[in-house]
């Protein structure tokens, strides 16, 4: 890959995220309107684990614990910005967006009114071997967030 | 610049491999330091396969015409160039594998299944907590599956085998000893012979995974006394100049004739009737079906490679490199070497942290740069976890690397921290 390439993956919003992650760290969550996983990338061994906390079919919290690269930290910051207060199905909406554009090798324009900070990761979707690393929170908070929704149904 | 101890034709050397010639994307001559992951081929072992898929391809030891017999002969000498490169007391104690991994699990099935060296219950393997994945999952299936117990040596804060509970924890319950001879991620050279010693005291069998260890020291089984030689060596093609797709197990006629055969199937019976059958003596017993002929070959068009630019040379020249490395690697502010610090006593790979970047963010930034090393946990996630990290950028260099190389890789570091903002 070249420097431009370089600049391309690494974004200055992912590097702020990176550095200065939102939401991280686990915090309490009344049992019974929440679910904890564990994700890990056996390729690379980054891991998260998430906790999902909904209320009244709206996503209260999201929280996490995750040790990984660049990516994986920023994105689960992005990922906690963007569905924290969104009613569940606004929230998996998002989910979609997210995964359509990380799926899309470069070739998808990211819309900035629904991904906000998100956008940043459209030169990361380039990479395949990086946009595993992306995806590990989200894939972990949908995982999460469907155990909720399952184990609860109406109470959540 | 000319260090001590390199090869002295290393201009030469590196002309025989041509990918070294190559540059990546951007215009980036290429930094190939990721030798203990794959190592580069060169030239006569590419034109060796050529040159057999292109004259002599033919199915080995059953076809009845010439090409056949050439294809045969070619694969057999294979075997007699393995063995001369690692001192085999006897040629046919080379059993060619896939890979080393499957050299490790062909071992650790056939002892649970039958023989005198079979393991049961109140049995004990002995293992260590730096092996590679492959030299740790299948001992972990066979005492799961046999209800013996499975034990390991630590590790010391340098990166070294604890070995102050070796007579504990090597008893007269141990039936195997498997580890590495050099750690794939810290860099180790174990004391294979005292704990041979150990272990063979005990009536224990002993078995090498060898994958870091052949590609960079000379080894001479046949020269090593009896109670110090391991019973089994197993070692990958791909790491010693050789193609992917084909592996090595050496073991003793003793201890490989104790064992039942592994795969079933062409090549490894004596006879075959529906009410049983008998089997083919060694190397054939444990090598069913064709086998992977043409890497056969490529392996043993490289070994011989090595054997001509001498492994004592090859030895030297990695620790001068290694030395070099890991002067050149400390003066990078905030990195950390995992493993020991003197060259003298350690294999080429080097890993190491650098405090503030995650080593799959060093490894993106140095690939921009034409540096490839590797980063994640190497394979080794309990050597990761023992030093508390999850995962580490390794550089590991071969008998083509040039100090150039290594200040091509501190100059890219020290930018990943620039590019990181780390000061």
């Amino acid at each position: 890959m070249t420097a431009q390439d370089l600049d391309a993956l690494y974004q200055e919003i992912i590097l702020d995220h990176y550095k200065h992650p939102h939401g991280k760290g686990l915090r309490e969550a009344d049992p019974d309107h929440s679910a904890e996983v564990h994700h890990v990338n056996p390729t690379c061994g980054d891991e998260v684990t998430l906790r999902v906390h909904l209320a009244d079919g709206v996503v209260e919290d999201v929280s996490y614990d995750s040790v990984g690269c660049s990516i994986s930290q920023a994105s689960a910051s992005v990922l906690h910005d963007l569905v924290v207060g969104k009613s569940v199905d606004e929230a998996m909406a998002i989910h979609q967006e997210f995964l359509t554009l990380m799926q899309g090798k470069g070739t998808v324009e990211p819309d900035e009114d629904v991904l906000e900070d998100g956008i940043a990761f459209a030169g990361v979707a380039k990479f395949p071997a990086r946009v595993k690393c992306a995806l590990l929170s989200w894939m972990a908070w949908k995982d999460a967030t469907a155990q909720v929704v399952a184990g609860d149904g109406d109470k959540a | 610049m000319s260090l001590e101890g390199l090869l002295p034709e290393l201009a030469v050397i590196r002309k025989d491999f041509p990918i070294l010639e190559r540059t990546l994307a951007g215009g980036m001559p290429l930094v190939y330091l990721d030798s203990a992951n794959t190592s580069q081929k060169p030239q006569v072992v590419i034109d060796t396969m050529v040159d057999h898929l292109e004259r002599h391809n033919a199915n080995i030891a059953r076809a009845m015409h010439q090409l056949g017999a050439e294809s045969t002969e070619a694969f057999e000498a294979a075997r007699d160039k393995v063995a001369a490169f690692i001192g085999a007391p006897e040629r046919d104690e080379v059993i060619f594998t896939k890979n080393a991994s499957e050299a490790l699990n062909l071992v650790a099935n056939t002892l649970a299944w039958a023989g005198p060296r079979r393991v049961g219950e109140g049995d004990e393997v002995v293992i260590t907590e730096m092996e590679h994945h492959s030299n740790i999952v299948p001992w972990q299936l066979l005492t799961q599956r046999t209800g013996a117990t499975l034990r390991w040596f630590g590790l010391t804060d340098e990166g070294r085998l604890d070995l102050s509970n070796i007579d504990q924890l090597i008893n007269e319950r141990t039936k195997v000893v498997s580890l590495t001879w050099v750690s794939n991620m810290l860099g180790t050279i174990n004391p294979i012979a005292e704990i041979t010693r150990k272990a063979h005291a005990v009536g224990a069998i002993v078995v090498v995974d060898a994958s870091q260890a052949a590609p960079q020291l000379p080894i001479d089984l046949a020269a090593m006394p009896a109670d110090e030689r391991p019973d089994l060596v197993a070692f990958t093609g791909h790491k010693v100049v050789g193609p992917t797709g084909i592996g090595v197990l050496w073991g003793s006629r003793a201890v490989l004739d104790e064992l039942p055969p592994f795969l079933g199937g062409g090549e490894m019976i004596e006879t075959v009737r529906m009410e049983g059958s008998t089997y083919a003596g060694i190397p054939h017993k444990f090598e069913a079906g064709t086998p992977p002929i043409v890497e056969a070959i490529g392996l043993g068009a490289a070994v011989d490679y090595l054997g001509h630019v001498g492994m004592d040379a090859i030895h030297r020249h990695e620790q001068a490199i290694t030395a070099y490395a890991l002067e050149g690697l400390q003066s990078v502010k905030g990195l950390t070497v995992l493993g020991p610090l003197d060259a003298a006593s350690r294999g080429g790979a080097i890993s190491f942290e650098l405090d503030g970047v995650h080593p799959h963010d060093i490894a993106q930034v140095l690939d921009s740069r034409g540096v490839a090393v590797r980063a994640g946990h190497h394979c080794a996630k309990p050597a990761h976890a023992r030093f508390g990290v999850q995962s580490s950028t390794r550089m590991s260099s071969y008998l083509y690397t040039e100090p150039r190389e290594i200040d091509a890789l501190v100059e890219a570091l020290e930018y990943t921290r620039s590019y990181f903002k780390l000061d």
